[in-house]
């Protein structure tokens, strides 16, 4: 019964959605405004049919309803109750509902709190929504849907990958998912402002919160993602280059090149017909990652055609999106008027510098990863393009840019003064050299490009502070004054300095962590003593014990530094009797922002046992970067300017033209 | 400096990274990628030493040896051919004798493939897809491999959940180094 509710409310949802595609664009043709809220009800509306439905398969999972092939196939009644409201979205239907439910949100929160966008650009936003809605629920109704039932239901499930049996599946993909699927609102007003072939200043005003709304979430969920793979695969590796993670930074690395120039767009009214491009391509390379990682064509093309159904589909929405908006783009782009004249040496051309940048690295990426696809497809020859690739092209992109970062902020609008942003950031010049001199001198005999790239990350640290140091005038001004101005800074402005600090922060943990990472293999019997980065390891025994699905075998070690007893650590494996598979549980131990790091291997017949310890130096500054960077966005959200539904454009606009 | 001068300036900049960005990708197109063979392939094609590739096969039932301090050798076939491989370090957790395996590094001069990293980048079938793929080209796939857990509704279930939502981890998928 459940089931079949859930199925139903996910056919009247793809109803509304065809209503809500079609309608409102009719409705602004015919200049009939109660045909164009129509969008905003449907909007609504869908939104709690998605949600009736997702929350019926939840209902499923939770009550181990066997009878339905999505349950029988990814749960046991074993199951811990988290993992499995968590296993609705661990598996290809159900994170395929998740994905519609979080596009039917941000376009019900789009109808909500869009009661300030003009009637029609309301009405064209949420239709182009629904039209990608509209394609995805047929895409889960036709050839993924999470309510078949089986015929002869088993008693028990076949369980959940035990690798995402973690609280990890809880928050990870519904992160990556907002951030992902937000996009698509940027795509939306990006679309609807072709069509209507206007476009100004205000637009990007609206656009920005929702496209930082979806970048900040697209931020924690790759950093989350990534320390999740981190302790859970038990490699002590956070980024692979694999073609998954690639799908989820692609959209990132055009997210923030669209982020930069949404500024320029907001506030010199340039760089529209870019910024446009750079909103379809955000959501383009969101649905070329959706496309990619569940389709099934990365783990082989010749897996596509094992199922060829999803593939094709997703395929065909890919196409028939992608290529649509840009046609339309192609054709419309022409008509936006070019705005804002600038010198190169200007913030502008800053921010231009950072989209070049950006989208070069991403292309690096795209490169890199579709490549084995189609010279797979060519040529039948199977390669693997792996880090030395993404470190030969991404590394010396990312580069230059970091060195720009610091002077971006510092650059008037309009026209710069590069010699005098210049003798601004000598502060921060010098702090980098002097980090630059005492890693090298710390280090000596080592590795001379690391000492470099933390020089580079203080310089980008300390410049993000320089910065704001020259906002509040601080140390020119008394101290009381320079403390008040910082108070009446605009968030924003804190926004960029936290985010610029943060991607400084994070590589200072990227480059300490492969330069410096120390590494022991050993196969130890108890009583045995690792020593590793100045700590003892000592095996104090192996013991088993039984999970409420698996078997656990735990073994416990004692760390010491200078004879003094720190803690205790017990990496263990995990056998899930169901699928009959293993899992190797990590032990970690944070000392500051470093890590130790244990995961075992396979007991020998004598009782040795094979142990991987790792010493991460600086390790969680990986992940603070992007927590940084995130919480920058926020702050930036919160600025009055930019709070949704702030901006009045509609008449102040005109009162402007008036003026003038 | 007029509007046209100006837009030039950009153009001409946004061309030069391009041209960058090219030029990093075609020369780490030549150096950086890796070629995937089989024990056969390996035999025809005369692989030098020295150069790397990935290694698929199958792990000889009975040919794992376990040397002092984790040292492995066992040997990888795929029906036609097989090729001794050495290893140091953890297998991974999937890694069996009689199953698929993926393994990276080079062949040294006396013809043993001398691997960096065994991959365990397959799913509960024990199969890694490009050695699925590479035996069923030469005609050598057995249904059994893939058999093993195919008693439910649909074979491709066990990669379907290991994909399971975008970017999270997969089943093994990383390196042992």
């Amino acid at each position: 019964m459940i089931a079949e509710a859930g199925h139903y409310a996910l056919v009247l949802a793809l109803a509304l959605a065809l209503i809500q595609s079609t309608l409102p664009i009719l409705g602004s043709r015919w200049r009939d405004a109660a045909l164009m809220n129509v969008a905003r009800s449907t909007a609504i509306a869908q939104l709690m049919f998605v949600a009736v439905s997702f929350a019926a398969l939840i209902t499923l999972h939770v009550s181990s309803d066997f009878s339905v092939v999505n349950v029988f196939e990814n749960s046991h009644s074993m199951k811990p109750l988290i993992y499995k409201i968590t296993g609705v979205w661990g598996n290809h239907e159900g994170s395929m509902l998740l994905w519609v439910s979080i596009l039917a949100l941000f376009g019900g929160l789009v109808a909500m709190f869009g009661n300030n966008l003009p009637l029609s650009l309301r009405a064209h936003v949420l239709a182009v929504q629904a039209w990608v809605a509209s394609a995805f629920y047929l895409f889960i109704l036709i050839t993924s849907n999470p309510f078949l039932r089986i015929a002869n239901p088993p008693i028990e499930g076949r369980d959940l990958n035990p690798v995402l049996q973690d609280i990890g599946l809880a928050v990870h993909p519904p992160m990556l998912y907002l951030g992902y699927v937000g996009f698509s609102i940027s795509f939306s007003f990006a679309v609807a402002a072709l069509i209507e072939g206007r476009i100004d200043a205000a637009w990007a005003r609206w656009v920005r919160p929702w496209t930082l709304v979806a970048w900040i979430f697209l931020t924690l969920g790759i950093a989350m993602g990534s320390y999740w793979a981190y302790y859970e695969l038990g490699w002590g590796g956070w980024w692979f280059w694999d073609p998954v993670e690639n799908a989820s930074l692609m959209p990132w690395l055009a997210g923030t090149a669209l982020l930069h120039s949404l500024v320029v767009m907001e506030k010199r009214n340039a760089l529209k017909v870019w910024t446009i491009l750079l909103s379809i391509l955000a959501f383009s390379l969101s649905l070329l990652g959706t496309f990619l990682v569940r389709s099934g064509v990365l783990t082989s093309v010749h897996a596509f055609a094992t199922d060829p159904t999803r593939g094709v589909f997703i395929l065909l929405i890919l196409c028939i999106f992608i290529g649509g908006s840009l046609s339309l783009y192609a054709w419309r782009a022409s008509a936006l008027k070019q705005g804002g004249l600038f010198a190169p040496i200007s913030r502008e051309g800053a921010l231009v510098l950072n989209n070049l940048f950006l989208t070069s690295a991403c292309a690096t990426v795209l490169v890199g990863t579709l490549y084995p696809l189609a010279l797979e497809v060519i040529t039948g020859d199977k390669i693997s393009v792996g880090a030395p690739f993404f470190n030969l092209t991404f590394g010396p992109l990312f580069l230059p840019l970091m060195i720009a970062v610091p002077f971006g902020p510092l650059l008037a609008w309009k026209r710069g003064d590069l010699l005098g942003a210049a003798q601004r950031l000598i502060g921060a010049g010098v702090a980098a050299l002097i980090a630059v001199a005492t890693v090298w001198a710390w280090t000596l005999g080592g590795s001379t490009f690391a000492p470099l790239a933390i020089g580079l990350a203080v310089f980008v640290i300390v410049g993000a502070l320089s910065d704001l140091a020259e906002r509040i005038g601080l140390f020119r001004v008394p101290l009381g004054t320079a403390l008040q101005r910082a108070g009446g800074l605009p968030r924003s402005s804190w926004g960029t300095v936290f985010a610029h600090a943060g991607v400084g922060i994070a590589l200072i943990g990227i480059v300490c962590e492969t330069t410096w990472n120390s590494e022991y293999i050993g196969s130890m019997k108890p009583a045995d003593v690792a020593r590793i980065a100045g700590y003892e390891l000592k095996l104090d025994g192996v013991r088993s014990s039984q999970g409420p699905n698996y078997r656990e075998m735990i073994a416990q070690f004692s760390v010491r530094s200078d004879g003094r007893l720190l803690d205790t650590m017990t990496p263990s494996k995990r056998n899930f009797t169901t699928r009959g598979s293993t899992t190797t549980e990590a032990a970690l131990l944070t000392r500051g922002v470093s890590q130790l790091y244990i995961s075992l291997g396979d007991i020998a017949d004598d009782g040795r046992i094979a142990v991987r310890i790792y010493h991460k130096p600086l390790v969680l500054l990986i992940w603070f970067g992007p927590v940084l960077m995130a919480l920058g966005g926020m702050l930036s959200l919160s600025d009055r300017r930019l709070r949704v539904g702030a901006p009045k454009p509609a008449k102040s606009m005109r009162g402007l033209q008036a003026a003038e | 400096m007029t509007r046209k001068q100006r837009r030039l300036t950009i153009i001409g900049g946004s061309l030069a990274v391009l041209a960058v960005a090219a030029a990093l990708v075609l020369n780490a197109m030549r150096d950086s990628i890796v070629f995937f063979s089989t024990p056969a392939m390996v035999m025809e094609k005369h692989v030098q030493p020295g150069k790397r590739f990935r290694l698929g096969g199958l792990v000889q039932p009975g040919s794992l040896v376990r040397g002092d301090n984790l040292a492995v050798t066992f040997q990888v076939a795929d029906g036609r051919a097989s090729l001794p491989v050495s290893y140091k370090g953890l297998l991974p957790d999937l890694f069996r004798e009689g199953q698929g395996v993926v393994a990276e590094g080079a062949l040294d001069p006396s013809g043993v493939f001398k691997a960096d990293t065994v991959l365990a980048k397959h799913d509960e079938n024990y199969m890694p897809k490009d050695v699925a793929d590479a035996l069923k080209k030469q005609g050598l796939w057995k249904e059994e491999y893939g058999a093993r857990r195919n008693d439910g509704a649909r074979s491709e279930t066990g990669s379907g959940a290991s994909r399971a939502a975008q970017g999270a981890p997969q089943t093994g998928q990383g390196a042992m180094r």
